[in-house]
């Protein structure tokens, strides 16, 4: 029976089908199964196989989209279950992720977020235009292992450099790890600001913050 | 003596990509958009605007929702023609709809040092020498601020731009960088010195700005209301929208459009509620997300067909277009940036837009090369001159020479010839060299580019902005960094 239902989430993500992903969330739900073996054995795989398509390039931006979408849904459905049962999914780390103060960029900064937690981690994504303490208060407050900044702005990335002091004065660091990126950014302006990493795309910020973490 | 221009003057060869029944189709549905899902302005004075003509403005998003008639009245209140002045009168660009002008790419971050060969961060230093190289080249009728002053203070660095570009070249600037409030009452402030007053300023507008829009559907504030700012004093403003298919805009062609306008309309109705008459430009830069990447892709069959479906729909608003051409994806002046300058520059320029933006950047508008300025600047001159298509008269005709020569002969030692020999058009940067040549001399296009730059870079020499005005400019620019703060000395220019 649960391989049935397992089979039906996987295809919902696969597919990107949000209300098949939540309608068979609530089935699980209903039938008394763990939601935490919901999420590996039904969801999951369906994620990763989007994402192995995604990175050979067979998949595009969005169907991994919309299959990310998908796993939220459920995750949704999910999530109050977990709660009352005092489950907790182990995550592959913790990432505060925004755009910083006077950037209204949003674009590239979505796609690492959705990229991140596609792969695993659970992404606190602050918007744009963040103002700089913003970013250590909410590291503190969950407890981040990473902290992501992006600015797609000559007169806004030194931000980033402002972000790094406020984690600094905090004493948050060097346990919280911060990795930039965008248009004008680049692997010496990391190494100048005391960035712990760079990627220059989304697939290349889920490898540096696996390595990061130690994943 | 300042180098004239020499731009397309009404091109001969036509493009039509969206009948009138489709133009009205786009317009429609655009209007039913920005009535029904609206368009947010995140500025409390816009919101007052459109708040005050009638429109449904919702305080907590910032979401207006404007009815079709509204958006219509206030875009007819919009002139179809003005002049964009230069500091240098015999450079002035009339938008008539009967010239297309080029200008500099804008806002690059790094440069290909002429010298080295070496990519290094945008200095002040190289927007000041960008600006007197393109001062020199007749292709380039007026300047963005092709790169970044990095040097200078952020909340000066805008303005440190202008001045550089008006101390090095007497033609037009638009600016794409002054994107707040604050910073547009001190650029309107240094236009007015350059021009000889406000009222002058009106006149002979010798700045426009440049903003971009969000989409989908979305206005930048700060930019909005430094539009306003321009909008009240008689600079010429334009908004950009930058809609991408797939990502930020419908995926489809004309959704895309419909999309890009509702942004870019509803933002020249608001400048025209507000200051009825002023000087409002269309611009655009729509392209297709990379479907792998999500990048913004800057080059491809949608960006040309944008550029020429954008220009339809400027015309039936009867308001200049500024629109997205060159500005390729390619990392280096190769095959790739010679294609998709080319075909974009042509069909833009093909549809009659008036201003194209811009020459010199690669990588999306990242990276300035002096040898893709120079690259851009020939296909520009061999776009002008194919469309000038064929001049039929007796003259052209030629009937007297070709009864002299008749059957067989030919024309080389005709007095015709050589009376018109030097309208055939000659290539810079094309290498025509013979086989052997070539493989001796090992050279290319790229170097003899590289090589006028250079030269350009040594010799050119523009008419200077006289002192005072020089001064006053830096007065107005170390007010502004008194003000905010910025350490003295810090942004001298
Ligand atoms: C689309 C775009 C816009 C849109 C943004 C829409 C939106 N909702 O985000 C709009 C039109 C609003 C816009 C506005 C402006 N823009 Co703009 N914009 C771009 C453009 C063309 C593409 C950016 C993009 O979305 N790329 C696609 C995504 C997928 O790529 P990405 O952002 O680079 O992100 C990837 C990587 O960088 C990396 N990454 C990004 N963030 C992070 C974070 C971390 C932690 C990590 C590890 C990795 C990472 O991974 C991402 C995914 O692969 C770029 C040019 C370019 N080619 O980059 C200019 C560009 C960034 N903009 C520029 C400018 C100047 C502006 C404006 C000032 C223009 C104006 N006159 O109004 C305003 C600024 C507004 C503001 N206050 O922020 C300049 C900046 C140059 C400079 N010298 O500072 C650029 C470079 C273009 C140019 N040369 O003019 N822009």
């Amino acid at each position: 029976m649960a391989d049935g239902l397992f089979e039906a989430m996987r295809r919902s993500v696969e597919e990107g089908d949000v209300a098949a992903a939540e309608a068979t969330a609530r089935t699980a739900v209903d039938e008394g199964l763990d939601p935490l073996e919901a999420i590996e054995s039904g969801y999951v795989p369906g994620l990763s196989c989007v994402g192995e398509g995604f990175a050979s390039g067979e998949l595009y931006l969005p169907d991994m989209v919309l299959a990310a979408k998908a796993m939220k849904a459920a995750m949704s459905v999910l999530e109050p279950e977990m709660k009352r049962r005092g489950a907790t999914r182990s995550v592959v780390g913790k990432v505060v992720l925004g755009t910083v103060k006077g950037d209204i960029h949003e674009i590239g900064k979505n796609l690492v977020g959705t990229m991140l937690s596609a792969s695993g981690f659970e992404v606190h994504d602050l918007g744009v235009d963040v103002p700089l303490d913003r970013f250590a208060d909410v590291a503190g407050e969950v407890g981040a292992d990473i902290v992501g900044v992006s600015a797609l702005l000559t007169t806004t990335m030194t931000n980033q450099r402002a972000v790094i002091d406020t984690l600094t004065s905090r004493g948050l660091r060097p346990t919280v790890k911060v990795i930039v990126g965008g248009a004008p950014v680049t692997q010496a302006w990391a190494d100048e600001i005391g960035a712990d990493g760079y990627s220059e795309d989304a697939v290349g910020a889920v490898t540096l913050a696996r390595r990061l973490v130690g994943a | 003596m300042a180098t004239a221009i020499n731009p397309i003057v009404n091109p001969r060869l036509r493009v039509q990509v969206l009948d009138d029944e489709e133009i009205q189709r786009i317009h429609t549905a655009t209007l039913e958009v920005i009535e029904s899902a609206g368009v947010r302005f995140p500025s409390s004075r816009a919101l007052d605007i459109w708040a005050a003509n009638g429109a449904r403005v919702d305080r907590d998003t910032g979401v207006v929702r404007a009815p079709g008639a509204l958006i219509e009245d206030a875009l007819r209140r919009a002139p179809a023609e003005y002049t964009l002045a230069a500091r240098d009168p015999s450079q002035d660009l009339p938008l008539d709809g009967r010239h297309v002008y080029a200008g500099t790419d804008g806002c690059g971050i790094e440069v290909v040092d002429v010298e080295t060969g070496e990519l290094r961060r945008s200095t002040y230093r190289d927007v000041a020498d960008i600006a007197r190289v393109a001062d020199a080249l007749e292709e380039v009728a007026f300047h963005w601020v092709a790169v970044s002053a990095q040097d200078r203070p952020a909340e000066s660095r805008g303005l440190h731009e202008l001045a550089a570009i008006w101390r090095n070249s007497t033609k037009h600037v638009q600016t794409e960088s002054v994107v707040t409030e604050r910073e547009a009452r001190a650029a309107v402030e240094m236009a007015a010195a350059v021009a000889g007053g406000r009222e002058r300023l009106r006149e002979r507008p010798v700045l426009s700005l440049m903003e971009c829009t969000t989409s989908p559907l979305g206005q930048d504030g700060g930019a909005i209301d430094a539009g306003l700012v321009a909008a009240e004093a008689g600079v010429p403003v334009g908004f950009m929208t930058m809609a991408s298919c797939a990502f930020t805009g419908p995926v489809s062609r004309a959704g895309t459009l419909v999309v890009g306008n509702a942004e870019v309309i509803s933002a020249l109705a608001l400048m025209q509620l507000a200051y009825p008459g002023c000087p409002v430009y269309y611009a655009a830069a729509q392209t297709a997300m990379d479907l792998r990447s999500g990048a913004y892709t800057g080059g491809g069959p949608e960006d040309f067909v944008f550029g020429a479906a954008t220009n339809a729909l400027a015309d039936f608003y009867h308001v200049p277009l500024s629109m997205g051409a060159f500005a390729t994806g390619a990392h280096e002046p190769d095959w790739q940036a010679g294609l998709e300058n080319g075909l974009s520059m042509l069909l833009a320029s093909a549809v009659g837009s008036d201003m194209l933006l811009g020459v010199g950047l690669l990588n999306g508008s990242r990276i300035w090369s002096y040898e893709q300025l120079l690259l851009d600047c020939e296909i520009y001159a061999l776009v002008r001159e194919s469309l000038k298509g064929v001049e039929v008269n007796d003259e052209t005709l030629a009937l007297d020479v070709i009864r002299t020569v008749g059957p067989g002969g030919d024309f080389l030692a005709e007095p015709h010839t050589r009376r018109h020999m030097r309208e055939l058009w000659q290539p810079r940067f094309l290498d025509r060299r013979p086989h052997g040549t070539w493989l001796a001399a090992d050279d290319r296009a790229r170097d003899w580019a590289r090589a006028r730059a250079q030269a350009l870079l040594a010799e050119h020499r523009p008419e200077p902005l006289d002192d005072v005005t020089a001064g006053t400019l830096a007065e107005i620019i170390a007010r502004v960094e008194a003000n905010a703060g910025v350490a003295a000395g810090v942004g001298s220019t």
